[in-house]
């Protein structure tokens, strides 16, 4: 079984059809990176994925789960699967460790006498272990982006979502979030990602699906995808992208 | 012009002011009580809720507090609530005060951007924990300096209380006046500590603002 199964997956905001018809498999232990143009459809695929945005038909599942917005344990199904945003969402009004311990402390994962080591952990996993004092204010878009990284790490998820998290950096902060990445890659995380960063998604991913008017258009290794694209569409794109 | 007669009453004036202080803090707290609860049923999704929320606001800011006054006064007796002066008058502002409250948290919790609700979902917290630990803090940020000077206007509003003769400051100083007929003395007098206070408050606030609020602004 696989870890996230997309099956046949329909999402319409208004009179547009975003997803039409998608189906996806996400092994555990897999990288797998959305690729596409704006409109495709992919960062609501993965919004769908944590249940922010629910199907219109199909079916998406987690472990085995079914997701949808409804879903009796949605809290709990939240805890395993973290997302990143393209705009961090940090709480401006809390320091970096209560941003990295509220929802832990909030949902029973830790306790107050162990709060702090386990914000001392995961910062020190995204390299900001001296930041833990400092408000997300003080912090650059690339440091910031770490803690948000750092603080869905603390909630230990078994899947990790990336929506576009580098998109609204300067170009000099990206490589620092995407080493972090590389390294929760080579820890074994699941993750899917949505991203512009087509070095990473060649260098990193172990699947890349591109995406194209609301369908998976083409799969595959990364090697062979961007070598010898099969659909004139991605042949394009990555050109477009280089 | 002679302000000597009025010596004799300070601790008339004092026991007054202290009244009034005390009608002003209770009103504003009950009042912000009911802006947040109002503000929350006016963003939620209950129809009927938002409509009795909707016709409580503009009944209330669109009539004169006075009479509002009396209906909690006069009026409700009738219907088996006598309330003694002092508890009429703290009901009629608190609900003067809500009415605006209302609106003034509201937006406060509309200027949270919707990604913060959305990432504290993600991270798996209850809708209460979102609102009450990522929403709300930064929304009375915002809603402060609003929702303190309004404060200061129910200070200064709760002279209408004298009406129903309660003993606060505006009501000892007719009573002052009847005795020495100094009027001009006595409301310089009570105008004076009636700014002395609201200034006190202000400079109170941003004390309590400058503790509570700590994280620095969005740049």
């Amino acid at each position: 079984m696989a870890l996230v199964e997309i099956r046949d997956v329909h999402k319409t905001f208004g009179k547009v059809e975003v997803l039409k018809g998608v189906s996806l498999d996400v092994e555990e232990g897999e990288i797998v990176t959305i690729i596409g143009r704006s409109g495709s459809g992919k960062s609501t695929l993965l919004r769908c994925i944590n249940a922010l945005e629910s199907v219109d038909s199909g079916e998406i599942r987690v472990e085995g789960e079914r997701v949808h917005a409804k879903m009796p344990d949605l809290k709990k199904f939240r805890q395993r699967v973290g997302i990143v945003f393209q705009a961090f969402n940090l709480f401006p009004h809390l320091k970096v460790e209560r941003n990295v311990t509220l929802a832990p402390l909030l949902t029973g994962r830790t306790d107050k006498a162990r709060a702090r080591a386990l914000a001392e952990d995961v910062l020190a996993r995204v390299g900001l272990a001296d930041k833990i004092d400092a408000w997300p204010e003080q912090l650059s878009g690339g440091q910031q982006q770490r803690v948000a990284i750092a603080r869905c790490l603390a909630m230990a998820p078994h899947l990790m979502l990336f929506d576009e998290v580098t998109s609204a950096l300067d170009p000099e902060l990206v490589g620092e979030v995407l080493k972090v990445m590389e390294a929760m890659a080579k820890q074994g995380m699941t993750m899917i990602l949505v991203t512009h960063e087509m070095g990473f998604a060649r260098n990193v991913a172990n699947r890349i699906v591109f995406m194209h008017q609301g369908r998976v258009w083409e799969q595959g290794p990364p090697a062979k995808l961007f070598a010898s694209p099969e659909t004139p569409e991605l042949a394009s794109f990555i050109a477009s992208a280089k | 012009m002679n302000f000597l007669p009025l010596w004799r009453y300070q601790n008339q004036l004092i026991d007054g002011a202290i009244v009034t202080l005390e009608l002003t803090v209770i009103s504003a707290v009950c009042g912000l009580l009911i802006g947040v609860a109002g503000a929350v049923a006016l963003n939620g999704r209950i129809t009927p809720l938002r409509w009795l929320v909707r016709g409580y606001i503009e009944l209330f800011r669109n009539t004169p507090s006075l009479i509002q006054l009396f209906i909690v006064f006069f009026v409700l007796p009738n219907f088996g609530l006598k309330l003694p002066a002092f508890e009429a008058a703290a009901v009629a502002l608190s609900l003067y005060f809500g009415a605006y409250s209302v609106e003034i948290v509201r937006a406060g919790l509309d200027s949270i951007p919707r990604n913060q609700v959305e990432a504290g979902q993600c991270l798996g917290l209850s809708g209460w924990q979102v609102f009450r630990h990522i929403v709300l803090p930064p929304a009375l940020r915002n809603a402060y300096p609003a929702v303190t000077s309004q404060f200061v206007l129910l200070l200064l509003g709760t002279s209408l209380a004298s009406q129903v003769a309660t003993d606060e400051l505006f009501h000892v100083a007719g009573f002052i006046e009847s005795r020495t007929y100094r009027s001009f003395e006595v409301y310089a007098v009570i105008c004076v500590i009636y700014f002395a206070m609201a200034m006190s408050f202000k400079a109170l606030f941003a004390i309590i603002g400058a503790a509570a609020f700590r994280w620095p602004r969005r740049r």
